[in-house]
C-alpha cells in the first residue's frame, strides 16, 4: 500500500440513490452542529478575555436571569431540532419503505458469514453482486445471534434478528466494489464478518448470473414442499386438511381464539416453525414444528414458493 | 433579602482559619482545623466501620480512582491494538473481552458513582448544612455493596472476563458467549443496589435535611442535579435488575425470555436494557451539570444566570430521559413508527440541555472570572459537551441514525458525553472541592498543564472517531480495511495525550497531602455553605447549625473574606 499521510479518505463513497438524500441530511446537520459549537466557542473565549478577574474581591454583575432570554434560547432549538426530526423522518421514511418493484434478494447471517441468494437462484457467501439501476429489497434473518447487514457506501443498515424477517433496500448507482459490514457485535470474528458489494452495469450483472449454475428459490421451494410432504396436507381449497396456499400472502386471515394476522413473510414463517402460534380459525392443530428441520435458506425458498402459487389452484396440483 | 451585617462576631475557632480565604494574600497565615473528620479516628476499622458522609465519600474515591485505572489500561490496550489494520496484539477473543471489560469497568464502576458516590456524598450534607445524610448506615452499606459487586466482576475479570460487550445483547449473551456473563452481570445486578441505596439517601436527606431557611430555590443547582440523579437511580435501576435476572434465567435454565430458539424475543432485552440504560446516561452527566454551574458561579462571582430554568432543567432531563430509550433500536427491529415518536422525544431532551448551556454562557457574561484548573475544566466541559450533545442530536435524525448506528461515530458520541461531559465535570469537581476534602491546595502549574493535555488529547482521540464513523468503521471491530488506519493512528496519539493528563493529577494531589499549603476555609472566596466550614470539615460539619438568610450564589461587593454569609447559631437545644 503506497501510504501517504495526507492522502487518506475521509468521506465515504456515494454509491445509491439513498446516499445522496443522507448526505444532505447529514450536512444540514454538521453545518448546523459546526454553526453553534463556533458561535459557542467564540462566544466563551471572548467572555473568559474580556470578563477576567481585575482585582481581589471583585464580583460579577449582578444579572439574575430574562425571561425573553430564556423564551428565545428554548424557542430556536427547538425550531432548529424539529426540523431535523422532520428531514430526518422524511429521509428514514425513504429508506424503510422498498419501492413495489424492487427484486428480492434473501440474505442469511450466521457466525461468521454471510450466505446471499439472487432471485435466479445464485448463491454467494460473503459476496454481493448487483446490478446499476435496479432496485433491490434484501429479506434479511440469521440463523443464531443478532448481525446487521452495514453497506456504507449505500447509507443503509438494518439488524439481522433470528426468528424474524427484516428487510433494507437500496439501489445501486454506481458500478464498483464495495464495504458489507456486520455491524452488530455477535462474537469472536465479529470484525471478520465482511464481505463485498459489487456493483455492476446491468449488462456485466446479467453475464455474472448466467456464470453460476442457478436454481431459482420457487423451484427450489417447489422440491423442498414436495420433500417435506407439505403437499400431503396443503390441498386445493376444502380438499386437505390444511388451507390451499395460493394467493394467500399479504390478506389479513381471523385466528383461533379470536384476532386476526396479516399473512406477511414473518407470518408465514412463523407458520412454519411453529404452526401453532398463530393457527387460522376452522383448522386444527395437525401441522409439526419444522423448527430445526429446515435452514432458514430453505424456509425462504418454500415461501418464495407459496407467494408464486395462484389463488385458484391448477388441475396438476388437485392430483396429488 | 439582606444580608447579615458582615462584620458579625465569629466564634474564636472560625476566626483561627477565616483569615486563609483568597489563596494569594492570606494563605500563609491560614492553619488547619485542630480537630476534623479526617484526624476523628485512626485505624482502619475507623473507616471500614465509618459512617461519616465524609469518609465513605474517601472510600468511594479510592475505590473509582482503582476501577478508573482498570477502565484506562484496557482503553490503552484497545488503543494499541487499533494502531494497525491487522490484529497483531490479541486474538479477536482477547481483544472483545478488553472492550468488554472496559465498558463495564468505566460505566458500571466508575462513571456511575464517580459524582454522586464521591462528591455527592462528601459534599451534599455539607451544601445543606446537615450533620450527615438521612441514613448513614444505609450509605456506608451501599459502598459494600459496590465492592461486593465489584468483587464479582473482578473475579470474572480474573478468569478471563466476559466478551458480551457492555451491552449483553441477547442471545449472544444468553446462549452463544462462552465466558463468566453470570458473575459480571451478579456483579452489576449486586452494585446496582449500591447506586439505589446513594439515590434513596440522597432525595430523603435532601427533603428532610436542609438547613433552616434554605428553602428549595436557595439550593445550590449542584443539590438540584443530584435530586434529579437519585430519581433516575432509584426509579431505573430496578429494571436493570430485572432484565439481569431474566438474562441469567435465561441462561442458566434455558427459559426463553430472549433467544427465540426457546421462545422468547431478542428485541425485549434491548428495550429493557436501554429502559434503564439511556436514563443511566443521565446518572453519568446530570451530577456533571450541577458541578458545573457550581464552577461557574464560583469563578464569575456571580449568580447563575436563570437559577429556576438551570435548576428545573435538570428535572426535566431526568423525565425525558425516560422516555427517549427506543432511539437505541432504530435499525434494530422496532416499528417504523415508535422509531418516530423516540425521535422526537429525542429531540426535545435537547431543549433543557441547551438551555443549560446558554444559562451558563450567560452566567459568565459580565462575570469575575477567575482563571483556575476547575474552571480551565469547565470551560473544556462546555466545549465537549455541546460537540457530544449536536451530534447525538444527529443520531437522534432518523434518516443518520441509520448509517450511523454502530459505527465509530457513536463510539465518539458518548464518549463526547461520557468522558469530555461526566469525566471533565469530575475532574472540575475533584480540584474544585480538594482543599475542602483536604484541607490542601495543589499545583496551579502542574493542575493547569493537566487540564490542557486532557482537553487536547481527548479532542485528539475521538474527534477523528466522528470522521470513522461516517467513512462507515462499525465499532467494536478488532481488525479493519486499510483505509481507516491514518484516522485510527491520529485517536491512538491522542489517547496516549490524554492517558499523560489524567497521570499528572495523580502525582500532584498525592504531593499535596503532605506538603501543600493550607487552603483555609474558603480558598476561591466562593459563597456556599460548605465553604463556611473548616477544612478539612469537623466530623459533625458544623461546630454551629448554620442557619440560611441568603439566596444561592450571592456575591456582594466586598471581600468575601470579610464575610459571614450565615447567622450562627449555637446547638444550644
Amino acid at each position: 500500500m503506497n501510504f501517504d499521510l495526507f492522502d487518506f479518505p475521509i468521506f465515504p463513497e456515494q454509491a445509491s440513490t439513498l446516499a445522496s438524500s443522507v448526505d444532505a441530511l447529514y450536512f444540514f446537520a454538521l453545518a448546523i452542529s459546526a454553526f453553534f459549537s463556533l458561535l459557542i466557542a467564540v462566544v466563551l473565549f471572548i467572555f473568559f478575555v474580556k470578563y477576567r478577574r481585575q482585582r481581589t474581591g471583585e464580583v460579577g454583575e449582578p444579572i439574575h436571569g430574562s425571561l425573553a432570554l430564556e423564551v428565545t434560547w428554548s424557542i430556536i432549538p427547538l425550531i432548529i431540532t424539529m426540523v431535523l426530526f422532520g428531514w430526518g423522518a422524511k429521509v428514514f421514511l425513504e429508506i424503510v419503505t422498498p419501492p413495489e418493484n424492487a427484486r428480492e434478494y434473501f440474505a442469511t447471517g450466521k457466525q461468521w458469514m454471510w450466505k446471499i441468494q439472487h432471485p435466479e437462484g445464485n448463491r454467494e457467501i460473503n459476496e454481493l453482486h448487483v446490478p446499476t439501476g435496479v432496485p433491490i429489497k434484501m429479506t434479511l434473518t440469521s440463523e443464531d445471534v443478532i448481525h446487521s447487514f452495514y453497506i456504507p457506501a449505500f447509507r443503509v443498515k438494518r439488524d439481522v434478528l433470528p426468528g424474524r424477517y427484516t428487510t433494507l433496500w437500496f439501489e445501486a448507482t454506481k458500478p464498483g466494489t464495495y464495504h458489507l459490514f456486520c455491524a452488530e457485535y455477535c462474537g469472536a470474528e465479529h470484525s471478520q464478518m465482511i464481505g463485498k458489494v459489487v456493483v455492476m452495469e446491468p449488462d456485466d450483472y446479467q453475464t455474472w448470473l448466467a456464470g453460476g449454475k442457478a436454481k431459482s428459490p420457487i423451484a427450489a421451494g417447489e422440491e423442498l414442499f414436495a420433500q417435506y410432504a407439505c403437499t400431503t396436507c396443503h390441498l386445493e381449497k376444502g380438499s386437505g386438511r390444511g388451507p390451499w396456499l395460493g394467493g394467500i400472502a399479504g390478506e389479513t386471515v381471523a385466528l383461533v381464539g379470536g384476532g386476526s394476522a396479516v399473512r406477511d413473510d414473518n407470518y408465514l414463517r412463523e407458520s412454519i416453525m411453529l404452526p401453532t402460534a398463530k393457527l387460522v380459525a376452522g383448522y386444527d392443530p395437525l401441522m409439526p414444528t419444522f423448527q430445526g428441520q429446515i435452514s432458514e435458506e430453505g424456509v425462504m425458498q418454500l415461501i418464495a414458493y407459496i407467494k408464486s402459487l395462484d389463488s385458484e389452484p391448477s388441475a396438476e396440483g388437485s392430483e396429488d | 433579602m439582606s444580608m447579615p451585617p458582615s462584620n458579625m462576631s465569629p466564634s474564636a475557632e472560625a476566626a483561627s482559619s477565616q483569615a486563609g480565604t483568597t489563596r494569594s494574600g492570606l494563605a500563609e497565615a491560614a492553619r488547619p482545623p485542630r480537630e476534623h473528620y479526617l484526624n476523628a479516628g485512626y485505624g482502619i476499622k475507623s473507616w471500614l466501620l465509618t459512617t461519616d458522609h465524609k469518609r465513605i465519600g474517601i472510600l468511594y474515591l479510592l475505590s473509582v480512582t482503582f476501577f478508573f485505572a482498570i477502565g484506562g489500561l484496557y482503553a490503552t490496550a484497545i488503543r494499541l491494538e487499533l494502531l494497525t489494520p491487522q490484529g497483531d496484539l490479541f486474538q479477536p477473543d482477547t481483544y472483545n473481552r478488553v472492550f468488554t471489560m472496559h465498558g463495564v469497568m468505566m460505566i458500571f464502576f466508575f462513571l456511575i458513582p464517580s459524582i454522586p458516590a464521591v462528591m455527592g456524598n462528601f459534599l451534599l450534607p455539607l451544601m445543606i448544612g446537615a450533620k450527615d445524610v438521612a441514613f448513614p448506615k444505609l450509605n456506608l452499606a451501599s459502598w459494600y455493596m459496590y465492592m461486593i459487586g465489584a468483587g464479582f466482576t473482578m473475579w470474572s475479570l480474573m478468569h478471563g472476563g466476559v466478551d458480551t460487550g457492555w451491552t449483553f445483547y441477547t442471545p449472544f449473551s444468553s446462549t452463544y458467549s462462552n465466558t463468566y456473563t453470570t458473575a459480571t452481570a451478579l456483579g452489576i445486578f449486586i452494585n446496582g443496589f449500591s447506586s439505589i441505596f446513594t439515590g434513596v439517601n440522597f432525595i430523603v436527606t435532601i427533603h428532610r435535611m436542609r438547613a433552616p431557611g434554605l428553602t428549595w430555590f436557595r439550593l445550590p443547582l449542584f443539590v438540584w442535579a443530584h435530586y434529579a440523579t437519585s430519581l433516575i437511580q432509584v426509579l431505573a435501576t430496578p429494571v436493570l435488575a430485572i432484565t439481569l435476572v431474566l438474562l441469567f434465567l435465561e441462561r442458566a435454565f434455558r427459559i426463553g425470555f430472549f433467544d427465540p430458539a426457546i421462545g422468547g424475543d431478542p428485541v425485549l432485552f434491548q428495550h429493557l436494557f436501554w429502559f434503564y440504560s439511556h436514563p443511566a446516561v443521565y446518572i453519568m452527566i446530570l451530577p456533571s451539570l450541577g458541578v458545573i454551574s457550581e464552577i461557574i458561579a464560583a469563578f464569575t462571582r456571580k449568580a447563575i444566570f436563570g437559577y429556576k430554568f438551570v435548576a428545573f432543567a435538570s428535572i426535566a432531563i431526568a423525565v425525558f430521559g425516560f422516555l427517549v430509550w427506543g432511539h437505541h433500536m432504530f435499525v434494530s427491529g422496532e416499528s417504523a413508527y415508535s422509531a418516530l415518536v423516540f425521535s422526537v422525544l429525542t429531540m426535545l431532551i435537547a431543549v433543557p440541555s441547551a438551555v443549560k448551556v446558554f444559562n451558563w454562557m450567560a452566567t459568565i457574561y459580565r462575570g469575575s472570572i477567575e482563571y483556575s484548573t476547575p474552571m480551565f475544566y469547565a470551560l473544556g466541559f462546555m466545549g465537549l459537551f455541546v460537540i457530544g450533545g449536536l451530534t447525538g442530536l444527529m443520531l437522534g435524525t432518523l434518516g443518520i441514525d441509520v448509517h450511523l448506528h454502530d459505527t465509530y461515530f457513536v463510539v465518539a458520541h458518548f464518549h463526547y458525553i461520557m468522558v469530555g461531559g461526566a469525566v471533565m465535570g469530575y475532574m472540575g469537581a475533584l480540584h474544585f472541592w480538594w482543599p475542602k476534602i483536604t484541607g490542601r491546595l495543589y499545583s496551579g502549574f502542574f493542575s493547569h498543564l493537566s487540564a490542557l493535555l486532557v482537553f487536547l488529547g481527548f479532542n485528539l482521540t475521538f474527534f477523528p472517531q466522528f470522521v470513522l464513523g461516517y467513512m462507515g468503521m462499525p465499532r467494536r471491530y478488532h481488525v479493519y480495511p486499510e483505509e481507516f488506519q491514518v484516522l485510527h493512528v491520529l485517536s491512538t496519539a491522542g489517547a496516549s495525550i490524554l492517558a499523560v493528563g489524567y497521570a499528572i493529577p495523580l502525582f500532584y494531589f498525592l504531593y499535596s497531602l503532605k506538603y501543600g499549603a493550607y487552603a483555609g476555609r474558603n480558598p476561591w472566596g466562593a459563597v456556599g455553605l460548605e465553604w463556611q466550614t473548616t477544612s478539612p470539615p469537623p466530623l459533625h460539619n458544623f461546630h454551629e447549625m448554620p442557619v440560611v438568610d441568603f439566596e444561592a450564589y450571592e456575591y456582594k461587593e466586598a471581600p468575601v473574606a470579610e464575610r459571614q454569609p450565615y447567622r450562627v447559631v449555637k446547638y444550644g437545644l
